[in-house]
């Protein structure tokens, strides 16, 4: 059996021949003769062309006949209560059509139903600047921002919250949230697996590291837009979001429709990255002003709005503390999380567990205490933002094996791989780990990059990372045991058409569904239309988060596009009088008959032909229960391994990264072209947090709300990329495949810290590394003191005592 | 998006009426060339003049002309990508044609012009912020609030000088043609800029600027170095112009002129006063790039510290003498 091959300037690693037999069995059976004809192929995106030729209708560029538009009133203040709201000017400024404010919806919701803390207008109080507070539906975008200056808020100040440490301190004036009970934390976890304490005892050396890693935005190049309307009782909402799913349940729960009078459709996307997977006020606010005016209404965001709306990397200081043997085996390890989660708890909750999740599943920890904590700060709220609560986890433990190996004199990648965790086994915190490529993609980029033997030369140095993502959230957001995703597929005269929940927000989803169902029926992907994202016609997929559509969307279709084989296999036999087994589907054949003769027979057998397919994760990825296990388990973990190749001037302390390498176990490749992309688009991520991205503050006000003064590098600041796929199929992946959507950026960002210390002999323990934080580094050392920037110490958190949770036994460790 | 507020725009027929126009209009009145600076305040409602005067299409304005002893006169609504197209002026004024290449993007220099960039405003990040965002800040000196919001005691407004071929023109002695309502006068360049964040330009509300004369080089050459954080695309963290006459090495006459420093162009003439005469080797170069660092005064309201960009002076002002020096080993045979 020949495998696909990569992209030009993909490589493939040798592939472990058991699990791809095994795979490729059950995938392919005996469709054409066993040669996968798309799935592999490098192609570009299904809707490559509408895109690049201007032709396709994003959400902005939706108006219908009679749409008003709506402008947010937002705070200026980051922490006021609201002690009154005037619109009656503005109301009668001429052209507008309705004036909105929280009194008219003050049901309050929020993406996890743990946190359903904010409104959609504030009534009470608002808590960071960009707040919304009010909202005007005008004829034009222009009258509507007017007349939101005729909007008069009384607001009675209340002092901010602006740092960790000052949200872990009484309140001055009263919490930023009435539920967190005299108090700024939101939430506190506390786990233990196996006997740390014993851990340490056994230990040879015992080390203990402090790391901060900045907050930041996604910067996606579309700004926030949606447009509803209000007709015979039907509300549409066309929004680019990430998760049609969310927006429609919240939709129903605070304007208090049922789900089935709710339709909301995602539009082709401009970028998400974690920015579009809350409901959003303005999808909210312009839902109801339909309903109140009859009118459709749309509403775009400004850039500056989108910076408030955030959901973005949470700012989060870290402790860690590990024992390890003399011979560089890990013990124990104790990680500690402080995470500034801003004004409300979007995935929040779900972010606090993720900073301790996913260490075990890249090094194998025989005993593992993880203790993390969400305060709310009066600033623009935190939420989901590709890598979702572990790239920062990830760039302190790697920092932190780094120094490890320097104590005991051995070599980083050594003391790595003494660790790895092993293919078909099970972490310390219950997490199921089946295939893992993790020895292979650390071999992978060893070769292209020749970071062992590296030369030395001032200034120059090279980093090595490795990390682990989910391919899909093993749990839902909200508790039920439904599919997560569906797919439906009709065939009839009109052609063959799938339908699914899943959005493509620029990862290439669509391209993937016409990859599968094409490689499943014997045809090419432009004979597949694609109806997706949209609540009222296409069954459930929860959204374009963690990674989950090409898994959980990928194994919905593939079971869709089955049966419907099967189906007109079946009637391709009876027609012919050909055995079933003897037929082979490609080319556009079913047997004998082309594919359109086997449909009209189907139809005159059968009638309507339609099939269905849904995927929900197998319930044996997770180990024990206790709170906070929904966060971690997945099918499936992809393993990422990079070598950041840069230059750091002593002088100017500036940063030049020369190249990156980076391997991927991708699993499969199902069209490399498009891996490519997300691993480029990962590594520039990465860089960029590194580097530059910060999403910071200055008396409560958001220092550079716009794309000039919020650094994020150009293109002129990318250097090469060789990208290594690792083609090792998953057992359980869509023809073997995994994610890429994320994985990558996260070994990205501790492989420059590391390579600076490579070149230049300091520890920057901090992201962004900015030319003043090397410089500050290499003064302390000059000065005698420690050469190191960094944070020096994790404050008093208030952990609760652990959940102990037993560790997964002998037996079950071994899959 | 952000959408620009109503303005009425006219479109002269000459210069005279250009100038006419602006009179008419008595300070509410704003000449428009690329529109590079000027429309983005306006959409940020930074500034919000009632009328636009287009000067982008007139053709006096746009020559650029080079002699051969390499003086250059620049109309100022000539593109700064036609300028760097201009081999003889790249030849004869290496530094400017430095500055001019360093300005933003390559897009915004098929934009932006050369008179502009000379009087783009100043910025500072509590100024170059939407409506809403100083409404929330709190609007400052160059916004007609009571006090600056970076320097809270400050009876005075501290926006920089954001031109990277201002600092250029200063060093080479440039001069500026502008006309007014009485009729054409020439400039020196330095005298074209005020120490005043909130009234950078001594210009006129009726007054154009027209053409930039760069005298012929007699020798001298000249560089420019920007600091800025990327690439491309950002304005000047600090700036560092640089004209050297220099005979067998030894200094015959300097000049150093910062940017980006404070809220105009800084002319160092005493510091390097001193180095007519002497040899020009690496340890003179250190020294007057630490003093060139130790005079400048960044403040707190660009990008990166300004404790960074106080000490990166001394960096870019000794890389701007190592060229001009090595330009003008080159350039004499």
């Amino acid at each position: 059996m020949s495998a696909p091959r990569g992209g030009a300037n993909g490589r493939l690693a040798s592939e472990s021949a058991t699990i791809e037999s095994a795979t490729i069995e059950s995938a392919t059976i005996e469709s054409a003769g066993g040669a996968l004809r798309v799935v592999g192929k490098a192609m570009p995106r299904v809707d490559a062309v509408s895109k690049v030729t201007g032709r396709t209708v994003y959400a902005d560029d939706l108006t219908f006949p009679g749409t008003i538009h709506c402008v947010l009133l937002r705070s200026p203040h980051p922490h006021a209560r609201i002690r009154g709201v005037d619109v009656r000017e503005a109301a009668g400024v001429p052209g507008v059509v309705a004036v909105l404010t929280g009194a008219a919806m003050p049901t309050r919701f929020g993406v996890s139903p743990s946190s359903e803390e904010e409104q959609a207008l504030a009534t009470e109080k608002v808590r960071y600047v960009g707040e919304p507070v009010a909202a005007v539906a005008a004829r034009d975008e222009a009258t509507a921002r007017e007349a939101c200056k005729k909007i008069h808020v009384d607001y009675e100040l209340l002092e901010p919250v602006t740092s960790i440490d000052q949200a872990l301190e009484v309140p001055m004036d009263e919490p930023i949230h009435a539920a967190s009970k005299d108090s700024n934390i939101h939430r506190l976890a506390a786990l233990e697996f196996g006997d740390v304490e014993e851990g340490f005892a056994a230990s040879d050396h015992v080390r203990e590291d402090v790391f901060f890693y900045e907050g930041s935005t996604h910067l996606a190049m579309e700004e926030h837009s949606a447009t509803a309307t209000f007709a015979d009782g039907q509300l549409t909402v066309w929004s680019s979001t990430q998760s049609p799913h969310n927006v429609h349940r919240a939709l129903s729960s605070v304007l208090g429709l049922p789900m089935g009078h709710v339709r909301v459709v995602a539009t082709p996307h401009g970028g998400g990255f974690g920015g579009k997977v809350d409901p959003c006020a303005h999808e909210i606010v312009i839902a109801k002003l339909a309903m109140t005016t009859g009118r459709p209404v749309k509403c775009t965001l400004t850039r500056e709005e989108v910076f408030y709306n955030h959901r973005g990397r949470h700012p989060v200081l870290m402790w860690v503390r590990t024992g390890v043997t003399r011979d560089g085996r890990i013990r124990a390890m104790h990680f500690r999380t402080a995470l500034d989660g801003g004004a409300h708890g979007s995935l929040g909750a779900a972010t606090t567990y993720y900073t301790g999740a996913l260490q075990p599943a890249t090094y194998d920890l025989p005993a593992y205490r993880f203790e993390g904590c969400r305060v709310f700060t009066n600033k623009a709220p935190c939420g989901p933002k590709r890598g979702h609560g572990t790239p920062q986890p990830r760039f302190a433990l790697e920092l932190h094996l780094d120094k490890l190996a320097e104590d005991l004199g051995m070599d980083p990648v050594e003391l790595r791989r003494r660790n790895y965790v092993r293919p078909n086994s099970r972490t310390v915190n219950g997490l199921r780990i089946t295939s893992c490529a993790i020895e292979n993609v650390t071999a992978e980029v060893l070769a292209a990059s020749g970071y062992s033997r590296r030369r030395r030369r001032d200034g120059h140095g090279q980093g090595f990372a490795v990390s682990a993502y989910l391919c899909g959230a093993g749990s839902p957001m909200y508790l039920n045991r439904m599919p997560h995703s569906e797919v439906n597929i009709e065939v009839g005269r009109g052609g063959v058409t799938v339908l699914c929940g899943a959005t493509d927000i620029g990862q290439g989803s669509d391209s993937v569904l016409a990859t599968l169902v094409a490689e499943e029926l014997g045809l090419e992907r432009e004979d597949v239309r694609l109806v997706t994202g949209d609540t009222g016609l296409t069954p459930v997929d929860l959204g374009s988060y963690s990674s989950r559509v090409t898994f959980m969307a990928g194994n919905a279709a593939i079971e869709a596009a089955r049966k419907m084989r099967a189906t007109l296999v079946a009637a391709a036999a009876e027609r012919s009088g050909a055995q079933p087994t003897e037929m082979t589907v490609a080319g556009g054949k079913i047997g004998p008959l082309s594919f359109e003769e086997a449909v009209v027979a189907a139809e005159e057998l059968y009638g309507s032909l339609g099939s269905g397919g849904s995927y929900a994760p197998p319930p044996d990825i997770s180990g024990s229960k206790y709170r906070g296990s929904a966060v971690g388990p997945s099918p499936a973990f992809s393993f990422s391994a990079a070598v950041v190749d840069l230059d750091a001037d002593r002088v100017t302390g500036e940063v030049r990264v020369n190249k990156v390498w980076i391997a991927h176990d991708i699993g499969r490749a199902l069209n490399p072209l498009l891996v490519r992309g997300q691993v480029e688009g990962g590594v520039y991520m990465g860089l960029g947090e590194a580097l530059m991205e910060a999403q910071v503050y200055r008396n409560g006000l958001l220092h550079h709300p716009s794309v000039l003064e919020y650094k994020t590098p150009l293109s002129t600041d990318m250097p090469e990329i060789e990208h290594l796929l690792v083609e090792q199929p998953d057992p359980e992946g869509p023809y073997g495949a995994k994610e890429v959507g994320q994985g990558p950026l996260l070994p990205v960002v501790p492989a420059v810290v590391s390579a600076i210390h490579d070149a230049l002999g300091i520890w920057v323990d901090e992201v962004p590394v900015t030319p003043e934080k090397v410089l500050r580094a290499l003064d302390s050392r000059a000065k005698g003191g420690d050469p190191r920037t960094g944070p020096r110490a994790f404050p008093m958190i208030p952990y609760p005592p652990c959940v102990k949770v037993a560790p997964p036994d002998a037996a079950s460790a071994a899959l | 998006m952000l959408r620009l507020p109503r303005f009425s725009y006219l479109r002269p027929a000459s210069l005279a009426e250009a100038v006419a126009m602006l009179a008419d209009h008595g300070g509410q009145a704003r000449v428009i060339a690329g529109g590079t600076d000027l429309l983005p305040k306006m959409k940020r409602r930074q500034l919000q003049p009632a009328v636009l005067v287009g000067i982008g299409h007139l053709d006096a304005l746009r020559h650029l002309e080079t002699t051969a002893s390499g003086a250059v006169e620049i109309g100022a609504s000539a593109t700064l990508t036609s300028v760097l197209k201009d081999s003889g002026l790249a030849r004869h004024q290496p530094g400017y044609a430095q500055a001019a290449g360093v300005v933003s993007t390559p897009a915004l220099r098929n934009t932006g012009t050369a008179g502009g960039n000379l009087c783009i405003d100043t910025r500072c990040n509590y100024y170059d912020m939407s409506e809403e965002w100083r409404i929330a800040s709190g609007s400052c000196l160059k916004t007609g609030g009571e006090q600056c919001q970076m320097a809270s005691s400050s009876p005075r407004c501290w926006a920089i000088s954001s031109s990277d071929t201002a600092p250029i023109a200063v060093a080479l002695g440039a001069t500026a043609v502008v006309v007014g309502p009485e009729g054409e006068r020439d400039v020196p360049i330095a005298s074209l800029f005020r120490d005043d964040g909130n009234a950078h330009l001594a210009l006129g509300p009726d007054e154009i600027l027209t053409r930039l004369r760069l005298p012929a080089p007699d020798g001298s050459r000249s560089s420019y170095v920007k600091l800025r954080r990327r690439s491309s695309m950002d304005f000047p963290l600090a700036g560092a112009a640089v004209a050297l006459k220099m005979d067998r090495g030894v200094v015959e006459g300097c000049r150093l002129v910062l940017g980006a420093v404070a809220s105009q162009p800084v002319e160092l003439g005493d510091l390097v006063h001193g180095l007519v005469g002497q040899r020009l080797d690496e340890e003179a170069i250190e020294e007057v790039a630490n003093a060139a660092s130790r005079l400048a005064k960044p403040l707190d309201n660009a990008d990166l510290s300004y404790v960074w960009r106080k000490r990166m002076v001394k960096e870019i002002v000794a890389q701007a003498f190592r060229q001009a020096a090595t330009s003008q080993a080159a350039a004499v045979p």
